[in-house]
């Protein structure tokens, strides 16, 4: 036997590769629809009430159709935060930076964005925040259309509060 | 041992494409109707919930761990899932039952297959070595089963074509039925073949949809106060995933499943068979044994819709609808998973009158 | 609420995988890479190609190879008018179960021909390799009629 004919081989590299046409389902549609109009919509349970953004068409809790939709305020509150010091694949933001859960006042759940134009220092839990949008023409059936968001110059929302404002920022 | 009984059977229209519905908008309203059928208000009122769904098969990640948004899971609910076929899950939730750890549960499966290919994506089932990497489809390994049966002269193509004519009729008495219609034995076979020597007829169509299925204790089931079928047996059994060393022209383990199920303790009014391909239809038809007495796929089977993951369930459902109806005593519901009916399982049901 | 227009991304899920053989699969691979075919002998005797690490029926650790030939016979087979964009072929082929000479368990794998005529349950098939073989099951790129 030769050399080569003697080097067993012990591993193999199997690409599995599949191809999918993924369908965003209906209240996600609905969702993308409006925020391509720069608009965050959120959808209502109709039993405990709940708002949320985004959603997958379920109230998780109550396990009912989140239907009606409830057009929320670009103004939200950090509930949590983090500040990333490596970078994220394909995507031109230089570390360090900082992703955040926002509640949109309006709404019961946050969900995950930057936050920019903030000295990452200062950024707390509860402080006020809003949407800086893309010009409207850059606008399409995506969250990127809010390149991020940016400290508002209003008071703390107390921790007890974050997640309960109403649309127009008050104690709900 | 605690008497099983099944109270609850719903299933969602099965649909070559189901649109914009995602996994949660799918399962909701097929559960909400089990629900009311049974009298309760969602998921808190059972002691546990299992489903079957598989991933891949829409190709988004924790499709399944989103199905739990329909249920109603706050607080927390006991739950478990398989990567299989829902049938899987009602055995599962039987064995809890009868560990004395649940008197009641709710199983669902759901399937969402028309993103992906799917006769592709179940190639990446097989042997990982020396299958998957040659992207072998299932329409193809099943077509390769056919001949050999054909070339034994174990069945003729208007064998196959029979059980693709009866599938299309009994299914237009099925209102969830995808494919029906007043199909004649002629019609079948003046199609082309397809992958030979499957024709189109032959195969079972790509389809998305739900289905759940309640069951309980009797103690339970006569509290609730709702018609009840008795699940008398279910047991399951896997052969080897070398194709080549199983005979392949019969179902040693459906055989021997529907034995360890207690199928022949009695006559079988009706069979619901999981049989992707008309020829299976006829492997599984004779490894049970069954005559003429028995009526078969009653529903269309899955000739007339596949519901990845939640087929098995749903012929658990049709017999129990059966047995509640007065249509049939006694009956048993098969489910397969994996390449030319490789692993199979059989529940025998039975009418509650006669307990 | 009017119905909502459907919105599509197509996508590609994938991955490599970088899978270990172990010795009795890695053994297989290597002949593969050296254009051998080998089997291995089954708890009843049988020679199973490619081979298995336990024996399906005992469970029996197996261990004991055996070269086969590259020809073989065809068991069954289906026939592919349109390949599908993942199938080693572009033409139309069939997919066959293949008893290769010294072998009693026929293996899968894909076989060339012109058309389905060409193509009967008992004809003989020979491995044709690939221009560079590295050990992986496309090594053999298909099977042709003799
Ligand atoms: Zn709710």
């Amino acid at each position: 036997m030769s050399e080569e004919e003697q080097e067993m081989i012990t591993k193999v590299e199997a690409p599995v590769y599949l191809k999918y046409n993924f369908t965003a389902g209906s209240a996600p549609t609905r969702f993308l629809a409006q925020i391509k109009n720069g608009v965050l919509a959120g959808q209502r349970c109709p039993k405990c009430l709940a708002v949320y953004i985004p959603t997958r068409g379920s109230c998780g809790r109550c396990g009912v159709p989140t239907v009606e939709e409830v057009e929320l305020s670009d103004k939200a509150t950090v509930q949590s935060f983090t500040i990333v010091s490596i970078p994220i694949p394909n995507n031109p933001i230089e570390p360090p930076f900082i992703i955040a859960n926002v509640v949109p006042d309006g709404a019961n759940v946050s969900f995950i964005h930057l936050m920019s134009e903030c000295v990452n220092e200062d950024v707390h839990i509860g402080q006020r925040v809003q949407a800086v949008w893309k010009p409207e023409d850059e606008w399409g059936y995506s969250m990127d259309n809010i390149r991020y968001f940016k400290p508002l110059d209003e008071p703390d929302v107390p921790i007890e509060l974050i997640g309960k404002l109403t649309v127009t920022g008050e104690e709900g | 041992m605690k008497e099983i009984a099944i109270l609850g059977y719903q299933q969602s229209d099965s649909r070559s494409d189901a649109g914009a519905v995602n996994e949660v908008e799918m399962i909701m309203p097929v559960l909400e109707r089990t629900f009311a059928q049974v009298g309760i208000n969602n998921a808190q009122d059972v002691d546990f919930v299992c489903s079957g769904s598989c991933d891949y098969l829409q190709g988004a990640a924790f499709a399944f761990v989103a199905g739990v948004d329909a249920l109603g899971a706050v607080p927390p609910i006991k739950e478990s899932h398989v990567e299989m076929d829902a049938a899987w899950a009602l055995h599962e939730s039987m064995l809890k039952i009868r560990m004395g750890h649940a008197d009641s549960a709710l199983i669902y499966g759901f399937g969402k297959s028309s993103p992906g290919e799917l006769p592709i994506v179940l190639s990446q089932q097989l042997d990982p070595y020396y299958l998957a990497p040659l992207w072998v489809d299932t329409i193809s390994l099943a077509a390769m089963q056919a001949r050999m049966m054909l070339d034994q002269g174990l069945i003729t193509e208007r064998d196959m074509a029979e059980v693709v004519s009866r599938s299309r009729r009994n299914a237009m008495n099925n209102p969830h039925a995808q494919l029906s219609g007043d199909v004649s034995v002629d019609d079948v076979l003046a199609q082309d073949t397809y992958v030979s020597p499957l024709r189109k007829g032959d195969c079972c169509p790509v389809s998305d949809g739900a289905s759940a299925v309640v069951i309980a204790t009797v103690e339970k089931a006569k509290e609730w106060g709702v018609p009840y079928a008795l699940i008398s047996g279910i047991s399951h059994a896997i052969e080897t995933h070398n194709m080549g060393m199983r005979d392949i022209t019969d179902s040693v383990s459906t055989r021997i499943a529907a034995e360890r199920a207690g199928m022949n303790a009695g006559k079988v009014d009706v069979a619901q068979l999981y049989a992707p391909f008309s020829h299976q239809e006829i492997i599984l038809t004779r490894a049970l044994g069954l005559g003429d007495e028995t009526s078969i796929n009653p529903s269309g089977g899955v000739l007339a819709g596949n519901l990845m993951m939640a087929s098995g369930l749903s012929n658990i459902g049709e017999v129990f609808n059966r047995i509640v109806s007065g249509e049939a005593e006694r009956g048993i519901a098969h489910a397969t998973s994996g390449p030319c009916l490789q692993h199979n399982l059989v529940t025998v049901l039975e009418t509650a009158e006669k307990a | 609420m009017s119905q909502p227009e459907i919105l599509n991304q197509a996508f590609e899920l994938g991955y490599t995988y970088t899978r270990s053989t172990g010795p009795v699969v890695g053994r297989f691979l290597t002949g593969l890479k050296n254009r051998k075919l080998v089997g291995i002998k089954a708890s009843d005797g049988r020679v199973i190609v490619p081979p298995m690490e336990y024996d399906p029926d005992t469970a029996e650790e197996l261990s004991e190879f055996v070269d086969v030939g590259e020809q073989g016979e065809i068991v069954t087979f289906a026939w592919v008018k349109e390949p599908r964009e993942a199938h080693p072929m572009n033409e139309p082929f069939a997919w066959a179960m293949i008893k290769l000479d010294g072998a009693d368990v026929p293996m899968i794998h894909c076989v060339a021909a012109k058309s389905e005529g060409h193509v009967t349950s008992g004809a003989r098939v020979r491995a044709v390799w690939a221009d560079e073989t590295i050990g992986f099951m496309t090594d053999i790129r298909c099977f042709e009629l003799v």
